[in-house]
């Protein structure tokens, strides 16, 4: 199974990044050399086993839903690229 | 110069604790060997040097106290880490102007146990590589030899340890980052139990694998900073509520080997391996036997899938996290963006580097429809066996032991056009990750033909960090320490 430069572009743009034409076709061939070493695993008979997403046994610990406040708006805000002194500002939507 | 900073962190805190130094004394003598060697090693990508002293001075005021273990201590923090009013960029510019309101869960433990922080350690860029020159803010150098690499992720961390420009670090481990430039630093790194550290505060890469750990130049050194920051925090909905046994007293227990069945991985000690490295840890090997251990040959029969199964984890996993990076609440945005998508795509591809947008990409290849049972699902299947694995090999022995990386530090770019052959370099750390286990890169000699530093991995069962502490302690005095590197 080979990904095509088109295929990682169509990747790229789920991903919310722009690869540029001149670099796809590197890109795909790295993406395809990882992605024969990844086929290994097709050597590996998993049949009844149950897949393993985290190393802690157990449900997950949850905490109360309740809102508490720990940081001041000037705090959240100070790192934001482009705000209005109160919010978030972002390019217009509609 | 003062010679301060060639004193282990043990000896330092003793100093310390007696009055003989002054915190301030401790600080600026960091502060003078970052400012002569920082333009080799590059270690730094933040030095807060105002910030440190006066920390310092403020422990002087109150004196030394001796419920506060890391007293007057100066640390450094890998750049993956908050650290309140400090940038944390992790090694991107999309994070370049981040400065986070708060603290880590461990750099708060550091805190209270009194230690001074002077600056943030550089890395591959959101610990992403396994050499430290992924960096946006350019590589580190190895301190033995700046032609070389440190090792990855956390190299900026090893490099500080080893060339003396702090007494200790904390580094970030997702597939062997703290063990591996450990080893190529000549410095002792932990990597602890999944769980046993909190991950609140550390900017996430694959969140099921990442743990925050200790790197530091000597056994003690690192179980002073391991006990520090260990236990449970109910901000990290995966940090485990169980004691943390006392490290130190395990260690002074703990005056030989008699007893101890190490576990002699076969996969871990075959082909691939250099013949320098392979010497250096069958010395090593020796000496625990001399110290009254014994050998145990056991199977890791799903060691050749590790790899394949990680990378596919773990960039699952980071195309997931890295999707918050959106040039909104924090990070760099592309400011000639019209429309909100396009500000996303625009500020995404500005600010990650290729190694992040690669692993993004395929992170996004093997979750999507389609594919996520062929990759995602298989590789989460193969996780299993290889935590099965451990668990039978246990059963056997009570440590295992293999060497951290088939090779000593590689020069500088060697790895740049072959991404999978770097993969593959992490071939004996990342099993680890996958099951969660606690391992420990103990500097065990010099390399014959390059002369660089070889660390032994020392494998132990899961919360068992204090067991492998203590035997690597035994071995450490057995050994002997290395020489300091020539810089």
């Amino acid at each position: 199974m080979k990904v095509s430069p088109q295929e990682v572009a169509r990747i790229a743009a789920l991903a919310r990044l722009g690869i540029d034409q001149d670099r796809l076709d590197a890109f795909a061939a790295q993406f395809n050399d990882i992605l024969d070493y990844m086929a290994l695993l097709g050597q590996v008979d998993t049949t009844g086993v149950e897949p393993l997403y985290s190393p802690v046994d157990g449900p997950t610990r949850l905490r109360e839903d309740k809102a508490e406040s720990r940081y001041s708006r000037e705090e959240i805000l100070a790192s934001a690229p482009e705000t209005d002194g109160a919010h978030f500002v972002v390019p217009k939507i509609v | 110069m003062s010679e301060l900073h060639t004193m282990t962190l043990t000896g330092l805190r003793e100093a310390l604790a007696a009055g003989r130094v002054s915190a301030e004394a401790a600080t600026a003598a960091t502060l003078e060997r970052i400012a002569a060697v920082e333009p080799t090693v590059h270690a730094f990508v933040t030095v807060t040097g105002q910030q440190a002293l006066a920390e310092a001075r403020a422990l002087d005021a109150q004196g030394p106290d001796p419920a506060r273990p890391l007293w007057g201590v100066p640390v450094a923090v890998k750049d993956v880490i908050a650290v309140k009013g400090a940038p944390t960029t992790c090694g991107s510019r999309i994070l370049e102007h981040f400065t986070p309101c708060y603290d880590a869960f461990v750099v708060r433990r550091l805190r209270e146990a009194g230690a001074v922080i002077v600056g943030k350690t550089n890395m591959d860029e959101f610990a992403m590589g396994s050499s430290t020159e992924k960096s946006a803010f350019g590589p580190t150098t190895n301190p033995w030899d700046p032609a070389r690499v440190p090792g990855g992720s956390s190299g900026g961390s090893a490099a500080a340890v080893a060339a003396g420009e702090c007494f200790g670090a904390l580094g970030t481990d997702t597939g062997g980052s703290i063990r591996q430039p450990a080893s190529f630093c000549g410095c002792v790194g932990l990597k602890p139990s999944y769980g046993r550290v909190s991950r609140w505060g550390c900017v996430a890469y694959g969140s099921s694998l990442d743990q925050v750990g200790p790197m530091a130049r000597t056994v003690p050194d690192a179980a002073l900073l391991y006990q520090a920051i260990a236990g449970f925090d109910a901000q990290d909905s995966t940090s485990v509520d169980t004691p943390v046994p006392d490290a130190l007293a395990a260690m002074a227990a703990r005056t030989d080997l008699a007893g101890l069945r190490i576990g002699v991985p076969r996969e871990y000690w075959g082909q691939g391996l250099a013949p320098e490295v392979e010497a250096a840890c069958r010395a090593a090997l020796d000496a625990a036997t001399a110290q009254g251990a014994t050998l145990v040959p056991v199977d890791l029969p799903h060691t050749p899938y590790a790899v394949a199964a990680y990378y596919i984890i773990a960039m699952a996993e980071a195309s997931s996290n890295l999707a918050r990076f959106d040039g909104v609440r924090y990070g760099l945005r592309d400011a000639d963006a019209r429309e909100l998508l396009d500000m996303y795509v625009r500020s995404r591809s500005r600010g990650f580097g290729q190694e992040v947008q690669r692993r993004i990409m395929v992170g996004t290849y093997v979750l999507s429809a389609g594919y996520y049972d062929a990759y995602y699902r298989k590789a989460a299947q193969v996780r299993r066996l290889i935590r099965q694995d451990f668990a039978a090999a246990l059963e056997h022995c009570d440590v295992l032991c293999g060497p951290v990386s088939p090779v000593t530090a590689w020069p500088l770019g060697a790895m740049d056009a072959d991404p999978v052959q770097m993969y593959l370099m992490d071939i004996f750390t990342i099993s680890l990750n996958l099951a969660g286990l606690p391992g420990l890169s103990l500097p065990v000699g010099l390399g014959a033909q390059s002369g660089l530093p070889v660390g032994l991995q020392l494998l132990g069962p899961a919360f068992g960090e204090a067991e492998l502490l203590a035997v690597a302690g035994v071995l450490e005095r057995a050994l002997g320490p290395l020489p300091a590197p020539g810089l």
